[in-house]
C-alpha cells in the first residue's frame, strides 16, 4: 500500500494527538475526544455535501450509534468497545439502508427536511420510551477494550481518546482515498450537474445511496464514541439542534480537505468552551458571529486560509 | 503540487503545536491557588427553563455570595465567605444537553480548579454529571433535579449530594393533600409535558392516588410535547370529562400557557387545577390563575418556605436587590449554598483552611443543617439525598395581593419513601412506615 502525503501527515498528527494525550489534562482529553467523535460525524455530512446532499439529520446516525453502544452494555451484555461500535455502524447501515431508498429520491431542501424528519422520529420515540429513562437517557459504563477493562478515570479517558484518534485515522484515510478516486470526483459532478452524469452512463442515484449509507456508517462510530466517552447517552443526540451542530461545523470547516472537520470541530469546542467561561450569558451569539464571519470573509470555510495561500488565489 | 503538500502537513503539526501550547497556557492562568474558594454555578442561563429556574437561581446565588462574603449573615453563617476563605463564583449555562455538561463540568473542575460544584436543573443533566463527579472526586450539590434514579443508579455515590427533593415526593404529597382538603374527590384528570419528568410526575401521582383516594379514578390523561405552548385541543379534551381535580407537572412557559388558556376556557372554574411546580410563577398570574386553584414548591420553598430568621432574612436581600420575592428554585440554589457553607465548616478543618472534597462530603453525609427552608436532614440516598417535608395550599388573589390560604405541611417521612425503598414499590404497598402529623 502506498501512502501520498496527505496520508503520511495524518498519520502524524494523529501520532502526535496520542502523544500529547499523556502530557495534556483531563478535560483537554475530554474536549478533543468529543470534538473528534463529533468531527467523524461532520465528516459524514460533508460526504453529502460533496455531492449536493445537505442532511439536517446526520444526528440519526450519531443517536443510533449511541444509544446501541449503551443498550448493548445494559440489556444485550455486549461490554466489548469494539464490537459494540461494531454493531452501532452495523445497525446504521442496515437503517440508512432502508431510508435511503426513499431518500436518495430527494434533492436540496427536500433531502433536508426528509432527514430532519426521520432523525426527529426517531427522537420521539426514544422520548416515549419510559425503559430507556425517556428524556433522562441512562448511563453507559462497565465496557471492556479485548476483554481489558481501562481503570475508571483518567485510564479509560486515555483509551476512548487513542481510539478516537485512530478511528478517525482510518475514517480520514478511506475518506481521502474515496474523495480522490473515481468515484469520488463523480460525487461533485453529481453536485454540478446530474444530467450530466446520466448522460456518461453512470446511476446518481446509487452514487447518493452509496454515499448515504457510508456517511451513515462513520457518524454511528462517531456517536458510539462520544456514549463511550461522556459515559451518558440521551435523545437530545437526535434531536434536530444537534444535527444543525453537525452542518454548522462542515460550514465551518469548508470541503477542501479530509481534514477540515477534524479541525472545525476543535475549533468550534474551543469556541464554544470559552465563550461559556468568559461571557456565560451570551455564549451563542459568539458561536453565531463566528460563523457569519466564517461564511462573510472565508465563504469555503476555514481550510481556505490553507488553500487560499497554496493555490496563490483567493478562495 | 508536492510542494502544497508539504506546506500542508507543516500547518497541521504547527496547529496541534499552537493547540498543545494553547491549552498549557490556559491550564496555568486559571489554576486558582489564591485561597479563595471556588464555586461551580450550573443552571440554565438561556432557553425556556432559564426564566422560570435558572436566572432566579442565578441571582439567589449572586446576592448569597455577595452577602457571604461580607459575613452579613444570620448565625450559625455568619462566618465571612465559606469557612472564613472569600467565595469565587464561576457560574455557567447549563443549556445544550448532557454531553456538553460533561465536558463543561470536566472544565470547571479541572480547567478552572472549582472546589465544588452546586447545580443542575435538568434531571439528564443531573444523571450525567453524577458519574464524572464520582470519577473526578469533586464535592457536587445537585440543587433542583427531581429525578429519583439519582441515587438508585448511583447507589455507591460519595461525592455526589442532592439538597433538593425529589419528583416523587411532589406528587406524593400533592395526593396527601387532596385526601386531607378534599377526600370525596372522584374524578381526576392529568396534563403533562411529554417527556420524563412528566411521565414519571404522573405516574407517581396516579400510583398515589389509587391508594389514599379509592374512591377516584382518572377520567383523562394528556401528555402534549413540551414547549408547545398552545394546549386548545388537550383542555377541550378534559373539559368534556368534567374532572374534579387537572393535576398538571407543567413548568415555566407551558405552565402560565396552561393557566391561562385553562382559566379562560373555564376549565378551572369548574376542576381545581393541582400545580407541582405551581409556585415559581406565583409572582406573575395576578389574575389570571383561578382562586383556589392549588400550587406546589417541590418542598417547602419560595412562599412555603417557613418564617424563620434566616428566610426572613435572605427574602429582604434577595427583595432588595432584585425587587422581586424569591420563588422557590431561589430558595433551593440558597439552601445548596448554605449547605455547602455548612459542610465546609463542620469538615474540622482550620479556619480559612479550604476542607477536601473528602472532607465535605464526610460532614455532610447525614448532616442535619438550618436553611432558609429550615431543617435539612440528609437521611435518605445513604445520607446524600434530602428530606424534608412538603406544602401544598392555594393561590389566592385579592385586591391586588397574591398569597397562599389553606396551606398544609406534610413531614418529610411521611412523604418520603424509606431508606433503599423505591417510591413505586412504596405507594405500591400503601406506605408502611409512613409518619404523618
Amino acid at each position: 500500500m502506498r501512502l501520498d502525503k496527505t496520508e503520511i501527515s495524518l498519520g502524524l498528527v494523529a501520532l502526535a494527538c496520542v502523544l500529547f494525550g499523556f502530557v495534556s489534562p483531563g478535560w483537554l482529553i475530554f474536549l478533543l475526544t468529543i470534538a473528534l467523535a463529533k468531527a467523524l460525524v461532520v465528516q459524514g455530512v460533508v460526504m453529502q455535501m460533496r455531492s449536493g446532499l445537505v442532511s439536517f439529520g446526520q444526528g440519526l446516525f450519531y443517536c443510533i450509534g449511541g444509544y446501541t453502544v449503551g443498550m448493548g452494555g445494559q440489556f444485550f451484555g455486549i461490554h466489548d468497545a469494539i464490537a459494540a461500535l461494531s454493531l452501532g455502524m452495523f445497525v446504521a447501515i442496515v437503517v440508512a439502508m432502508l431510508l435511503g431508498l426513499l431518500l436518495t429520491r430527494y434533492r436540496e431542501i427536500f433531502f433536508a427536511m426528509l432527514s430532519l424528519a426521520f432523525s426527529m422520529i426517531l427522537f420521539g420515540i426514544l422520548v416515549k420510551s419510559q425503559e430507556l429513562g425517556s428524556t433522562d437517557g441512562f448511563n453507559v459504563h462497565d465496557w471492556t477494550l479485548f476483554g481489558w477493562a481501562p481503570e475508571a478515570g483518567a485510564g479509560s479517558q486515555h483509551t476512548v481518546f487513542t481510539m478516537t484518534v485512530v478511528s478517525g485515522l482510518i475514517v480520514a484515510v478511506l475518506i481521502h482515498r474515496y474523495t480522490k478516486a473515481g468515484i469520488g470526483v463523480i460525487c461533485e459532478a453529481v453536485r454540478e450537474n446530474e444530467v450530466r452524469v446520466e448522460y456518461l452512463g453512470l446511476s446518481p442515484r446509487w452514487l447518493l445511496y452509496g454515499n448515504y449509507v457510508a456517511a451513515a456508517a462513520v457518524s454511528a462510530l462517531g456517536g458510539g464514541l462520544t456514549a463511550l466517552a461522556t459515559g451518558h447517552v440521551d435523545p437530545e443526540m437526535a434531536y434536530w439542534t444537534t444535527s444543525g451542530e453537525f452542518v454548522f461545523i462542515a460550514l465551518l470547516g469548508g470541503l477542501g480537505h479530509v481534514a477540515a472537520p477534524f479541525i472545525a470541530a476543535i475549533v468550534f469546542s474551543f469556541v464554544r468552551t470559552y465563550a461559556i467561561e468568559f461571557v456565560p450569558h451570551t455564549w451563542q451569539m459568539i458561536l453565531g458571529f463566528t460563523l457569519l464571519a466564517v461564511i462573510i470573509f472565508l465563504p469555503k470555510g476555514l481550510w481556505s486560509l490553507v488553500s487560499r495561500e497554496k493555490t496563490g488565489e483567493r478562495a | 503540487m508536492k510542494n502544497n503538500k508539504s506546506k500542508f502537513s507543516k500547518y497541521l503539526v504547527s496547529g496541534v503545536a499552537a493547540l498543545a501550547l494553547a491549552a498549557g497556557a490556559a491550564g496555568s492562568a486559571s489554576a486558582a491557588e489564591n485561597g479563595k474558594f471556588r464555586v461551580g454555578i450550573v443552571t440554565f442561563l438561556s432557553g425556556p427553563a432559564a426564566g422560570p429556574f435558572g436566572v432566579p437561581s442565578a441571582n439567589a446565588a449572586k446576592v448569597l455570595v455577595e452577602e457571604l462574603n461580607k459575613g452579613n449573615l444570620p448565625a450559625p453563617y455568619d462566618k465571612i465567605g465559606i469557612n472564613g476563605a472569600e467565595i469565587e463564583a464561576v457560574i455557567i449555562d447549563e443549556a445544550g444537553g448532557a454531553t456538553k455538561q460533561v465536558e463543561e463540568y470536566r472544565n470547571l473542575v479541572q480547567r478552572q480548579k472549582v472546589d465544588a460544584v452546586i447545580g443542575y436543573v435538568s434531571s439528564g443533566d443531573c444523571l450525567a454529571i453524577a458519574p464524572v463527579a464520582e470519577e473526578l472526586k469533586t464535592f457536587t450539590i445537585a440543587y433542583d433535579c427531581g429525578t429519583p434514579r439519582l441515587f438508585a443508579d448511583n447507589p455507591d455515590a460519595q461525592y455526589m449530594f442532592r439538597t433538593g427533593l425529589d419528583a416523587s415526593v411532589d406528587n406524593i404529597g400533592a395526593v396527601r393533600y387532596l385526601a386531607a382538603t378534599r377526600p370525596d374527590v372522584t374524578r381526576l384528570a392529568g396534563i403533562q409535558q411529554n417527556y420524563s419528568w412528566g411521565q414519571d410526575s404522573w405516574a407517581d401521582f396516579t400510583a398515589a392516588a389509587s391508594a389514599l383516594l379509592p374512591e377516584a379514578e382518572v377520567v383523562e390523561e394528556q401528555f402534549p410535547k413540551i414547549y408547545q405552548g398552545q394546549y386548545g385541543a388537550e383542555i377541550s379534551a378534559l373539559s368534556v370529562k368534567r374532572p374534579e381535580i387537572v393535576h398538571s407537572s407543567f413548568w415555566g412557559g407551558d405552565m402560565e400557557a396552561l393557566v391561562l388558556q385553562a382559566n379562560a376556557r373555564g376549565l378551572l372554574e369548574d376542576a381545581t387545577g393541582l400545580l407541582t411546580c405551581g409556585e415559581a410563577s406565583f409572582a406573575t398570574y395576578k389574575d389570571q390563575a383561578p382562586n383556589g386553584m392549588i400550587i406546589g414548591a417541590r418542598g417547602p420553598f419560595g412562599q412555603f418556605a417557613p418564617d424563620n430568621e434566616l428566610n426572613t432574612w435572605f427574602e429582604g436581600v434577595y427583595q432588595n436587590a432584585y425587587d422581586l420575592e424569591p420563588v422557590y428554585p431561589a430558595t433551593k440554589m440558597a439552601q445548596a449554598i448554605l449547605g455547602l457553607k455548612y459542610a465546609a465548616e463542620n469538615a474540622g478543618v482550620a479556619d480559612k483552611e479550604i476542607p477536601s472534597a473528602e472532607q465535605l462530603a464526610a460532614a455532610m453525609k447525614g448532616a442535619t443543617f438550618e436553611s432558609v427552608s429550615g431543617t435539612v436532614e440528609m437521611a435518605r440516598g445513604n445520607g446524600h439525598q434530602a428530606m424534608q417535608g412538603i406544602t401544598y395550599g392555594e393561590y389566592h388573589y385579592e385586591d391586588g395581593v397574591a398569597s397562599i390560604k389553606n396551606a398544609v405541611s406534610f413531614d418529610g417521612e411521611c412523604v418520603t419513601p424509606p431508606e433503599g425503598v423505591a417510591a413505586a414499590d412504596w405507594i405500591a404497598d400503601g406506605f408502611p412506615g409512613a409518619k404523618c402529623n
